[in-house]
């Protein structure tokens, strides 16, 4: 099936087989790897993004539900001058990743999570950020960030 | 106890928080993971996996499989036997008679456990593949499973014929200052506790499941083995010897890898496939695991059953420890998994300051479940665990806080170095300190008082309070100590540091990190060491083409070994730096000094030279002293002469709803010490995540199988992993008591929040309840075993 997608900014048309998942569209048919795949049951988070400006699981979207829509990966989140996105400087700063796997995912889920809480508590960052694990960090560092980054805003 | 160099106040990069030069390609998605590489041309393995925990292969046909599209060649076990030149390679034979079975990549007669790969498929695609794994047609015999350990122990079912039992090996720690020491303490102790515990099992759970990728160059005659592993070193050398390839035509490379916690230190069947197929077809293989694969082909962790009694005088002081296990191997020797219960071996009187009176002994046994190996501390949460839990009895038997109880047993601050019963050396520490630290973090006196105010008769939400001190002993290992231990390696580890003639400097270790984020902490030593800034420095990882020699990453090891060997290289290169240097400025060797990167004549500070120009001299070889070779490069293998022994105490606060089960965790304070700390901030991440995955064992995981074999946690949404949702924000501590073992005064700490954590959550939660008649708490705490624990204890008391 042909779709057309924008993802950071560029135009695809692409010809997708109907049971191609978004995440395996923006990893291989893309060349997206920033995108990760951590489960097969929608639990971990590591494959979110943001579609039309909202965080999925592009795992439990299928490539056709995306026609037409505005696409961000995690690749699309530095500006055009390479500055890091506020969230990644705030990962960065709070050293909030380590293997950095959940770290795409936990990204695009706190920006989501911060458009429509912009102001959260640690609480409210910790339920927020809920569909996304990271085996590395104990999530404090990745609270921390997030904290910082709604402070920063 | 003397302060190293790296303690003093005159570091400028050494001890200061930095963040990491890993995270901006790992934020911005450019990092690559074995999965991410992009091979044209590269055939996808799926391997069919055995739907019994116990079953004789009858017959495998694969025709129908061939016939789908995409599928260009199946096997199954039976096919692939010439393909090997050895077993499935176990490097720890913990006692010569050890018992173990014939393990194949592929599953031959018999499938040992859910998720034994019994066939595989090549095609053009993994859906390809995996799609026509379902074509296969497998004829079994299902045999009963063997699943608990008593009954393994019986034989009633043995799972390797050829074994005739089910044993693998019993492996015993006597040490006794006179003959029959320890029944004489149980015979005259004042009191004794005899303690069971249960340490389920878990499954690591990385979050990049495993990927491996083996890129042939059928006319070089090499091939080079990408895989998400820690152990990239230790692979090589596994897989040149179980394939027949020679080892010089074999590169393994670990691109990113997305966590390990020892899950990746091992060489596993899909390694050897891909690489032996991609040999065979003459074409790139490649092979990624799906997260309900991981669940059942992944190494478990744990799965102990222990047995610990203590005695003590009317002091409480400990006079004798006697240690009983009972260790599940599950159905194959992995790598080290006879090793890991042995790695605890020494540690079961934990932090205190014991007689030779030790009687430890563990048999270990097979089932017909997920071979184990080691996981984030690897025996040694489990003996912390034990000790820590069976303190906490003995505070009760004797009615005195177990606060005091420790502090009465603490090895003492001047008692270091200390030599144990066990004859192991413990470098350095300072228990008492780093408890009271904690004490005074979490305000344990004033906990106290709340605790008595709020548990009253008949309250239904119970304070507990619940600590554990602990020693790590990591840092793995004097190669003699290794052999002692029957271990078919060594413990060393190397580093060459190389002043490139623009005076950036190349770091080539043989650790190979996941995470861990040894680019900035060895990039902070060399600058320290140096004279240098820190974003000068690359490190070079993870390659054996580049990075030839090493023994990897596991044991908390890194930094006391790997981080050593380098500052050591660091150290002659400065040497031969200062030949080149005293030639050029016609000075005496002896008359120069180091300083911020420049060489200068003592007392005349304008004779001097920076580094810069000695790398560039060095490079020339226009004007070197005689019999000089060129270039500022040095390379180091450094065996460490101890362990490292970090220690802290934890202190984990709960508050228990005795009508629901529910265990909320109101505080926890990690007070660590790790020795000198090259970056606080590493530091810090180790500790937080470390702690949250010694919680997540005493509250939320297991992997549960039922009487057949079947595993009832195979993915994530059945596997508990915490959520951001699920655990606490952590309070950390540190003191800082340097290793006098190594020139750093470092010591590891990627293993020392696990290895704190659970007994500390699982003392909280029976302290809250011991007004209920609770003395003990199974793990998983679970709020549904929460609440039966507590009526049964109710039940008992009426
Ligand atoms: S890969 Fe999408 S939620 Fe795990
Ligand atoms: S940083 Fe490794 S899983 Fe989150």
């Amino acid at each position: 099936m042909q779709i057309r997608v924008t993802v950071n900014g560029t135009v695809h048309d692409s010809d997708v087989e109907p049971r191609t998942l978004l995440v395996h569209y923006v990893r291989e048919v893309l060349g997206l790897t920033g995108t990760n795949i951590g489960c097969d049951t929608s639990s971990c988070g590591a494959c979110s993004l943001h579609l039309n400006g909202e965080a999925v699981k592009s795992c439990t979207v299928l490539a056709v539900q995306a026609d037409g829509a505005e696409i961000t990966t995690i690749e699309g989140m530095a500006a055009a001058d390479g500055t890091m996105h506020p969230m990644q400087q705030a990962f960065m700063e709070n050293h909030a990743l380590q293997c950095g796997y959940c770290t795409p995912g936990m990204v695009m889920a706190a920006t989501s999570l911060l458009k429509e809480n912009p102001n959260p508590s640690e609480e409210e960052v910790r339920i927020g950020l809920e569909g996304n694990l990271c085996r590395c960090t104990g999530y404090h560092n990745i609270v921390q960030a997030v904290l910082a980054a709604a402070g920063g805003e | 106890m003397t302060m190293t160099d790296a303690a003093t106040p005159a570091n400028t990069v050494l001890g200061k928080r930095r963040l990491r030069k890993e995270d901006p390609a790992l934020l911005t998605g450019e990092a690559k993971y074995t999965n991410d590489l992009n091979i044209p041309g590269a055939l996808h393995l799926a391997v069919l996996r055995s739907p019994y925990a116990h079953a004789r292969i009858l017959s495998v046909d694969v025709s129908a499989a061939l016939a789908m599209p995409g599928v260009v060649a199946a096997y199954s076990g039976a096919d692939l036997v010439p393909l090997w030149a050895g077993p499935m390679p176990c490097a720890w034979p913990v006692t010569a008679d050890m018992k173990n079975p014939a393990h194949s990549p592929l599953a031959v007669a018999k499938a040992a456990y859910v998720g034994d790969g019994v066939a595989c498929v090549l095609a053009t695609s993994d859906a390809a593949a995996r799609d026509a794994l379902e074509a296969i047609d497998v004829a079994y015999e299902p045999l009963p499973a063997v699943v608990d350990l008593e009954d393994a122990l019986s034989d009633r079912v043995v799972i390797h014929d050829e074994l005739g039992t089910n044993k693998s090996y019993t492996w015993d720690l006597k040490c006794e200052g006179a003959e029959g020491q320890v029944d004489r303490a149980f015979a005259e102790a004042a009191y004794t506790v005899s303690e069971h515990y249960v340490h389920q099992r878990l499954i690591p759970m990385a979050m990049e499941p495993r990927a491996v990728a083996a890129v042939p160059q059928p006319f070089g005659g090499d091939i080079t083995l990408y895989s998400s592993t820690q152990v990239p070193h230790i692979l090589k050398v596994m897989t040149a010897i179980t394939l027949g390839i020679p080892e010089h035509q074999l590169r393994v490379v670990a691109p990113t890898v997305g966590g390990g916690f020892g899950a990746k230190l091992n060489v596993y069947a899909e390694e050897l496939l891909c690489t032996a197929l991609a040999r065979k077809h003459k074409v790139p293989v490649r092979w990624n695991e799906e997260r309900t694969e991981n669940t059942q082909a992944t190494i478990h962790g744990r799965a102990q059953r222990q047995h610990i009694e203590l005695a003590a005088d009317a002091d409480g002081k400990l006079t004798a420890v006697r240690v009983r296990l009972l260790a599940d191997m599950g159905a194959y020797l992995q790598l080290v998994t006879p090793g890991i219960p042995i790695l605890g071996a020494f540690l079961y009187a934990g932090v205190y300051d014991l007689p030779v009176a030790y009687d430890f002994s563990c048999t270990s046994v097979f089932t017909t479940l997920t071979p184990t190996d080691a996981y984030r501390g690897a025996g040694r949460p489990e003996a912390t665990y034990a000790i820590e839990r069976a303190m906490d009895a003995l505070a009760s038997k004797i009615g005195i806080d177990p606060l005091e109880l420790r502090k009465r047993n603490f090895i003492r601050k001047e008692q270091f170095p200390y030599l144990a019963f066990s004859g192991l050396t413990y470098d350095s520490g300072d228990h008492e300190l780093a408890a009271d630290k904690a004490c005074e973090l979490a305000d344990y006196t004033g906990l106290r008082a709340r605790q008595q105010a709020q548990n009253v008769e008949g309250a239904t939400k119970r304070l507990g309070i619940g600590i554990s001190s602990y020693f790590e002993m990591c840092g793995l290992a004097p190669s003699r100590v290794l052999a002692s231990l029957n271990y078919s390696a060594g413990g060393w580890e190397a580093a060459t540091v190389r002043v490139l003639p623009t005076n950036k400097i190349q770091v080539v270790t043989g650790t190979a990190p996941h995470g861990q984020g040894h680019e900035t902490a060895w990039s902070m030593i060399v600058a320290e060491k140096m004279g240098v800034d820190p974003d000068d420095v690359d490190v070079l990882h993870s390659d054996t083409a580049i990075a030839p020699l090493g023994l990897d990453t596991y044991g908390s090891r890194s930094l006391p070994v790997g981080g050593v060997a380098v500052a050591m290289a660091c150290d002659k290169v400065i040497d031969k730096a200062k030949k080149i240097a005293a030639h050029q400025l016609e000075a005496n060797e002896d008359d120069l000094e180091f300083v911020a990167g420049s060489f200068s004549v003592k007392g005349s500070p304008d004779k001097a030279m920076p580094l810069a120009a000695i790398a560039f001299e060095a490079f020339t070889a226009h004007n070197l002293p005689d019999g000089l070779e060129p270039n500022l490069e040095a390379q180091v293998t450094y065996d460490p002469p101890n362990f490292s022994w970090p220690f802290g105490t934890h202190i984990c606060v709960v508050e228990v709803d005795t009508e629901t089960g529910d265990v909320e965790v109101l505080t926890y304070v990690a007070v660590d010490d790790c020795g000198n700390q090259v970056n606080p901030l590493i530091v810090d991440g180790q500790v937080h995540g470390g702690v949250v995955q010694g919680l997540a064992q005493a509250l939320y995981e297991e992997a549960v199988f039922d009487e057949d074999g079947q595993p009832k946690a195979t993915n994530l949404a059945e596997y508990l992993v915490p959520a951001a949702s699920d655990v606490p924000s952590i309070t950390l501590g540190h003191t800082i008591t340097p290793s006098p073992t190594n020139p750093l005064g470092v010591k590891g700490i990627g293993e020392a929040g696990t290895i704190g954590a659970a007994p500390a959550v699982i003392n909280a939660i029976v302290d809250a309840l011991s007004g209920l008649g609770v003395t003990d708490m199974p793990m998983p705490a679970s709020p549904q075993t929460v609440w039966k624990t507590i009526q049964s204890a109710q039940g008992a008391m009426k």
